[in-house]
């Protein structure tokens, strides 16, 4: 069964700003023609690398962003490179382009250019501010959109004296793609219906504006500023800690405290099933809480008794968590009911049990090194159309000649 | 008219993993009808009726966040233990195109509506269910919430600084990005069905979504048996994939200001060097790549020494002047009321919400050139279209709505 995007012609000409985005089309079943200047993509030249050896084909950044993308190399410079690729585009469904502002009108191969030759295309601009902004002139990376854009500002520690953070991953990069994929999908279900194409305007800094959760419509709705905190949703005013430390020096997180009598029960069964019940001292405050049915959180100011309760259910969360590895307070966390999470390495999804079973883990064979490689897998789990990768990122230029042969002749 | 306004969805998302998705779709102009249990007054989203209000304003329909999540959508009441409720759902979703939820996994079945049954009343339909661990495998009783999804997929632990635990996402990143992922599977299950006429399930994981977007540092593992949990990482703050410094988030004045720097190569270093001009920038111990990272301690010390005697907005001005990337840490306040970026843009459209007036949301960052989204109208009251949505899409008398009001099935 072949992915819900088969057929479906991409043109992409994207460094990191745009191909994830390529890579989320092209593993769902889109042909995704990677256009390369002569000498390659600049993310080629990208750490990781392949026993730490640099080289065009041994980069695990452009392995990891181009899987199932053919490769294409053109030197826009050249007229008659440009004209192949003015041909390419007259018979693609989409393009993918992450160009500095301007510099597709300068070649020639901007929206007003090809909608005229290809009515049907669907131009996808990625910039880091929008097309016509007063801001694109501004060079940016994924920690600027991260810090200019809202993210970097509700993430980071309790201590204001530590920076603000930026979340690992390129999700600054990564966000812009989720956006370009979804209106592109838009636009493709738009154009079933009045058969035309069209521009589609993805500005990165405005898709981590509308990234921050609490941030901006706390502001939006009465103008008050979230603070940062460590592990756990940046605030108006300071919450408790949810990360902790867990006995095997790994960290865990708890989602909110024991409030019904049922979370009680539950919590003290678990204590016993440990058989740590007698060394939690405050065990007799959760009887309470029992007793009690529900803690009414709005009570926990000028009520001693119900914050002592309302306390004691999280500090028995705490202290039980302290006493086992995060993994075995995660899952039998879980198993007694209770919302918690082990805050695993990335690599460590590759071992456990849940993302192994669902089929995450998959390999990528490459020929050349006679070798495979675990990949991340699929994002989603279709019923029909799945997700697959079906070949490893193309060398450079792997599919120069069978792409191009219509058009040479 | 929207391009979506030939899509129905029959939507029984929340919170905002769910419901960011189908915003989305009906900002785009689809039909999106949320579901609501009139006796839980809409409280299996958790979102309704709580926090951040509008000043002087309260109560089940004036949630600022609910309000944000579900501006242009409908809003009907349900009590899925009534009979008659159960059939006005037979009916809703025979019309549907779509049915959606971010319940925990095996709720939609209880009700009675598993994929099974919907397929049974509408064979090409789409169902999309979403939560933390999906709906098979050994965690599909596991309940989630952002946080927990993040922490699992291990986007908690590579945000962090060095010998610091781990800092995490301030916000549910993968609520917001578990709604994109949903709204991609819903789409593209369209496609499909446009092409082949067949309907189907997406199961979506969000903690796999969230593992996908581990990026690099999975083959660093898998190819080079390097792991991100390892002595002195991670330090998300750093790059090591690209490697570039200084690249940091460094102390500017005033309190609680900061301002991030990236110089990718050597002519951006070349470029700060020449604004800083103190001794220190012309040190040949920093002038290439590997000997800024070798000596990245001591460069971080230097800058924000540097850094922290200026105002942010201005040193991000000077070094953007010379095409070095750097910005403030933007507060709320400023990205929203004074970056010309996002208001010549419209990224905070002003909805018109029933009970709460005239308030400001998160628009999109994205705009269409012939079919643009729009943002109008504000999120449901609870069980605010039943009339019309009964009536006009279900084709119920107003006599047949009137009991169903009268004897609690809506």
């Amino acid at each position: 069964m072949s992915g819900p995007l088969t057929g479906l012609t991409v043109v992409e000409l994207c460094d990191e700003l745009g191909e994830w985005a390529g890579k989320l089309l092209a593993d769902m079943g889109a042909t995704v023609v990677k256009v390369e200047p002569p000498g390659g993509s600049r993310t080629r030249g990208y750490e990781p690398f392949l026993e730490d050896v640099p080289g065009p084909e041994r980069s695990l950044w452009f392995w990891h962003y181009n899987t199932n993308k053919q490769s294409v190399v053109l030197d826009l410079d050249d007229s008659a490179d440009r004209a192949m690729l003015v041909a390419l585009l007259a018979d693609a469904d989409v393009l993918l382009e992450d160009a500095p502002p301007g510099r597709m009108a300068k070649l020639g191969l901007d929206w007003s250019d090809l909608e005229l030759r290809n009515p049907k295309l669907i131009y996808v601009s990625m910039t880091p501010f929008g097309r016509d902004s007063t801001r694109n002139a501004e060079a940016f990376t994924d920690l600027t959109l991260l810090a200019g854009g809202g993210p970097a500002w509700s993430c980071g520690y309790d201590d204001h004296s530590l920076p603000p953070v930026r979340g690992g991953g390129n999700q600054g990069y990564h966000t812009a793609c989720h956006y370009a994929v979804m209106s592109l999908l838009v636009a493709l279900l738009e154009r079933d219906v009045s058969g035309r194409g069209q521009l589609i305007d993805v500005n990165a800094h405005a898709a981590n504006n509308v990234t921050t959760e609490a941030a901006s419509y706390t502001w939006l709705v009465n103008r008050q500023t979230v603070q940062r905190q460590t592990g756990r949703h940046a605030s108006v005013h300071p919450s408790t800690p949810t990360q902790i430390l867990c006995a095997d020096g790994r960290y865990a997180t708890t989602g909110l405290p024991p409030r019904r009598g049922e979370d009680f029960a539950r919590l003290l069964g678990w204590l016993d099933d440990l058989g740590i019940k007698e060394a939690f001292e405050q065990s007799p405050l959760l009887e309470l809480g029992i007793a009690r049915g529900r803690i009414d959180l709005a009570k926990l100011q000028e009520d001693p008794e119900t914050a002592a309760i309302f306390g004691a259910g999280r500090d028995c969360v705490n202290f039980i968590a302290s006493q086992l590895p995060a993994y075995r307070f995660f899952s039998e966390g879980q198993q007694h009911g209770f919302q918690v999470g082990v805050i695993y390495s990335p690599e460590e999804v590759f071992q456990d049990p849940h993302f192994q079973a669902r089929g995450f883990p998959v390999e990528v064979h490459y020929p050349e090194l006679e070798r495979s490689f675990l990949y991340p897998g699929a994002p989603y789990a279709f019923e029909k159309s799945k997700w697959a990768i079906r070949r490893r990122a193309p060398l450079l230029g792997e599919h120069t000649e069978e792409v191009l042969a219509p058009y040479r002749a | 008219m929207g391009p979506l306004s030939h899509v129905r969805v029959c939507d029984f998302t929340g919170q905002l993993a769910g419901a960011g998705a189908t915003k989305f779709l009906a900002a785009f102009g689809a039909q999106v009808i949320r579901i609501e249990d009139p006796v839980a007054e809409g409280r299996w989203d958790i979102l309704r009726g709580i926090p951040p209000f509008r000043p002087g304003q309260s109560g089940l329909d004036a949630g600022g966040a609910f309000n944000n999540h579900n501006v242009e959508k409908l809003g009907i009441t349900l009590n899925l233990r009534t009979a008659k409720a159960r059939e006005v759902l037979r009916r809703l979703v025979a019309v549907s195109d779509c049915v959606t939820e971010n319940f925990a996994a095996g709720v939609l079945e209880r009700l009675g509506f598993g994929y099974e049954e919907l397929k049974r009343l509408r064979p090409d339909i789409i169902y999309v269910s979403n939560c933390g661990f999906g709906h098979r495998g050994p965690y599909r009783s596991y309940k989630t919430w952002g946080p927990i999804v993040q922490a699992v997929s291990g986007l908690t632990f590579s945000s962090g600084l060095r010998d610091e635990p781990p800092a995490g996402w301030g916000y549910s990143y993968m609520d917001h990005t578990g709604a994109y992922y949903m709204a991609m599977a819903i789409l593209m299950a369209l496609y499909h069905r446009n092409r082949t006429g067949e309907g189907q399930w997406v199961d979506l994981a969000t903690t796999e979504a969230g593992a996908v977007l581990n990026g690099p540092a999975l083959l660093d593992y898998t190819v080079n048996g390097r792991a991100l949990r390892r002595p002195g990482s991670p330090n998300s703050n750093r790059s090591q994939y690209p490697r570039m410094a200084p690249h940091g988030i460094y102390p500017a004045e005033g309190e609680d200001c900061w301002l991030a720097i990236a110089c990718r190569d050597d002519r951006d270093w070349g470029a700060l060097a020449a604004i800083v001009a103190e001794p220190w920038s012309d040190n040949p111990r920093f002038a290439t790549v590997d000997s800024r990272v070798e000596h990245e301690d001591e460069l971080d010390r230097l800058v924000s020494a540097w850094s922290c005697q200026r105002a942010a907005g201005e040193t991000a001005a000077l070094l953007q002047a010379q095409g070095v990337p750097a910005a403030p840490v933007q507060r709320p306040e400023n990205r929203i009321e004074r970056d010309p970026n996002t208001r010549e843009w419209g990224l905070w459209p002003t909805v018109e919400h029933s009970a709460m007036g005239e308030v400001r949301v998160d628009g999109l960052p994205v705009h269409l050139s012939r079919t643009d989204w729009q943002m109008r109208r504000g999120g449901p009251c609870l069980g605010e279209h039943n009339d019309f949505v009964l009536g006009e899409v279900l084709g119920y008398s107003a006599e047949e709505i009137a009991a169903f009001r009268s004897e609690g099935v809506i």
